[in-house]
């Protein structure tokens, strides 16, 4: 018997079922949990996320990383939370302070807002929509607005330089990205990420085996989408100083930091979900599964940024529309003719 | 100050620096910009601004040494070679030859310490974070090095009129033989990292092209001028101390792009690393400093020295009165030249390239400053 999280969390429905509240009081309650487990589960991923990538960030050059909180720096990500926590808000007196203020939030909220989709593992979801994927890519991309509020808002030229550039980023691979994607959709005839993972039982039926171009694409246009190198022109420290977010401080620049972490995260489980069998694997339990490839995408993407130069804002824009978007054409075109 | 230009952009102006992540130091460029393209950009200098030069002229000949460390730190041993070149011209000064050698040892030692650190700086401008961590660890061991023999590892404050200041320890040319051995792998290191990276091509490929008649026209030298395809280096064609004695390429470029100066540069790392191991193969025994009186007290006299650093020519012009101190002491470094160049070739050019091309020219702030 595998420990699955699934059959646990079913124990914990049935009791509350069984203690005779009304049904409409069963259902708020197993709302409020499983969003309550969605939020945990997203901020064990931060403090992991964070704490992983300062330390591969460290091997990759040659130091050793966070290494006095904790056994090999483990605490340090929550350290600096309560730090960020701590610090005074600096709200500069030129800002326009409803958009400044509301533009962390949109952004966190907006990623957060994604992880609703996810099949985290066998029979282990909090809503299986039937336009899952569809919903993902609609949500996320209400980070851009909040980038651009966030430039906008701060009044600064740096900031205004990089919410356009990062406006100008995202939409544009948005079209790939999703591309990419049209081509899994067209195998598996479903929008739902579980019938998505449904479809890859088997490995040799993983789409990244089916579709390799579709998951290369799909692969370049996510780190694109989560701001990172070599796509990471929105905050480019050496031309922009900091980009849209040059003026937050505290809570408010943790929160656009916690989403970009969590965008890390969710386009690599996208990437799992769609590309690689989602959480079915031999042995271990389903989620364990699912958490292992995810984290491994991340780790890719992660070993892009610290190995890569930045592209400059028109190349990658070259980048996008003269290459990347022909090729997921060429893709869809193709696994149009395959799952005929 | 805002004026509605063609179509339908507005030119704005952004202050860059003197604090910003890519000006090296304290520079700041008032740029007038087209959304991301540069209209016109106008560098303002003078923010460490320490009258070096004027401060020398009341101290005495020895203690200008480690205030001219202060004059371009990040190769500290050229301004006192420069110095100790004039002062020994001046007073006409044999110095010995193991002195020589120890000389040429460090000074390559310390190109190789400065190129490291414009290949960190220059890569990190461009987006690569890692290359710089690893230029940090090989400089470490030049650093160690300079440590054991001057107990200095930025304001050496080793080389002086006459000589130098003290031997190498027992332990030196074990460790510098070690380095110079492994110098060349980490290089190839480096250039794994980038010099073919597609990315790193298209960032600095026929981007902010310094050509041939500019570098004339503004009097630079060093790297910038070599990769523009002017083979001149001083220390093969004016040769000062012992350079005629050691086997070495000067390496060009052909555009005077980026590129061309990165890889004038990285070429320069193994050329120096060359030097550094013949000069350990053939050190010699013997004196390191010229007998000479207590108090050193130059002759009437004018003279102008000039050295190879690793960013070009660094000049000192000396006029003595035969005090012990010098009445007029003027110096010229490649840098002050390489930043009157940006006006020159940032128009048109875009903010990022702007950077590359700043970092590819590897200006330091306080030798434009004085």
């Amino acid at each position: 018997m595998r420990l699955e999280l699934s059959s646990l969390l079913k124990v914990i429905g049935d009791w509350i079922s069984s203690l005779g509240l009304p049904v409409w009081l069963v259902d708020l309650i197993e709302m409020c949990g499983a969003a309550a487990m969605v939020m945990g589960m997203a901020f064990l991923i931060i403090l992991f996320l964070v704490w992983w990538e300062r330390k591969l960030s460290g091997h990759f050059q040659q130091r050793l990383g966070p290494m006095r909180t904790g056994w090999h720096g483990w605490l340090q990500t929550i350290a600096d939370g309560i730090k960020l926590f701590q610090k005074e808000d600096i709200i500069p007196k030129t800002v326009d302070r409803k958009v400044f203020y509301w533009a962390p939030v949109i952004c966190f909220a907006s990623s957060f807002a994604a992880f609703a989709c996810l099949p985290w593992g066998k029979n282990l979801w909090p809503t299986d929509l039937n336009i899952g994927i569809l919903y993902i890519f609609a949500i996320t991309t209400f980070v851009v607005i909040s980038l651009l509020m966030a430039g906008w808002s701060s009044n600064n030229k740096y900031a205004l330089l990089g919410g356009m550039r990062s406006a100008a980023q995202i939409v544009s691979y948005e079209v790939p990205l999703t591309l990419s994607v049209l081509g899994v959709i067209v195998a598996t005839q479903s929008l739902s990420m579980v019938a998505i993972v449904g479809a890859q039982e088997k490995v040799y039926n993983w789409f990244i085996f089916r579709q390799p171009l579709g998951f290369l694409i799909y692969l370049i246009a996510a780190t694109a989408e989560t701001n990172r190198a070599p796509f990471d022109i929105p905050e480019a420290e050496q031309e922009l100083v900091a980009g849209f977010n040059i003026e937050y401080s505290g809570m408010k620049f943790a929160m656009f930091f916690m989403a970009e972490f969590l965008n890390l995260f969710l386009v690599s489980a996208v990437a799992v979900t769609l590309f690689l069998g989602g959480w079915h694997g031999p042995f271990l339990p389903s989620w364990l599964w699912f958490l292992l490839k995810a984290f491994f995408i991340v780790f890719v993407i992660i070993w892009f940024k610290w190995t890569y130069p930045r592209l400059r804002v028109d190349q990658l824009m070259e980048f996008c529309w003269k290459f990347l978007l022909p090729l997921a054409f060429l893709n869809l075109i193709v696994a149009g003719f395959l799952f005929r | 100050m805002r004026e509605p230009a063609a179509g339908y952009s507005e030119e704005f102006e952004v202050n860059m620096g003197p604090q910003h992540p890519s000006t090296h130091g304290v520079l700041r460029l008032l740029l007038r910009m087209d959304g991301e393209i540069i209209k016109n950009a106008e560098p303002h200098v003078g923010y460490l601004h320490r009258a070096i030069e004027k401060i020398c002229e009341n101290r005495t000949y020895p203690q200008c040494i480690p205030l001219l460390d202060r004059f371009e730190y990040v190769t500290s041993m050229s301004t006192e070679e420069v110095f100790c070149l004039a002062a020994e011209r001046i007073a006409a000064i044999e110095v010995p030859e193991r002195a020589e050698y120890l000389r040429i040892i460090m000074l390559e030692l310390d190109r190789i310490a400065s190129h490291l650190i414009f290949l960190g700086t220059f890569s990190l401008d461009l987006g690569a974070i890692t290359p710089f961590l690893y230029c940090i660890r090989e400089r470490e061991t030049i650093m160690d090095l300079f440590e054991m023999t001057c107990g200095q590892r930025l304001t050496y404050n080793y080389i002086r009129v006459g000589g130098v200041s003290q031997d190498i320890p027992e332990q030196f040319l074990p460790l510098a033989r070690k380095f110079v051995d492994t110098f060349q792998h980490r290089v190839d290191d480096y250039e794994a990292l980038l010099t073919e990276n597609p990315i790193f091509l298209a960032r600095t490929k026929n981007v902010g092209i310094v050509n041939k008649q500019v570098c004339l026209d503004y009097g630079a030298s060093g790297p910038v001028l070599r990769a523009a395809g002017v083979e001149w280096d001083l220390r093969r064609d004016d040769p000062y101390s012992i350079y005629d004695r050691f086997k070495f390429e000067i390496p060009t470029g052909t555009v005077g792009d980026v590129w061309d100066r990165y890889m004038v540069r990285v070429r320069e790392l193994r050329q120096s690393n060359e030097i550094v191991r013949q000069a350990l193969d053939q050190l010699p025994t013997g004196d390191i400093k010229a007998k000479m009186k207590p108090l050193f007290k130059p002759p009437v006299g004018e003279v102008y020295a000039r050295i190879e650093n690793s960013r070009g020519e660094m000049g000192c012009h000396i006029i003595s009165d035969g005090s012990t101190k010098p009445y007029r002491l003027k110096l010229r470094g490649g840098s002050f030249c390489h930043t009157q160049l940006i006006p020159e070739v940032a128009p048109g050019i875009m903010i990022a390239d702007l950077v590359a091309m700043f970092a590819s020219l590897d200006v330091i702030l306080p030798e434009v400053d004085r």
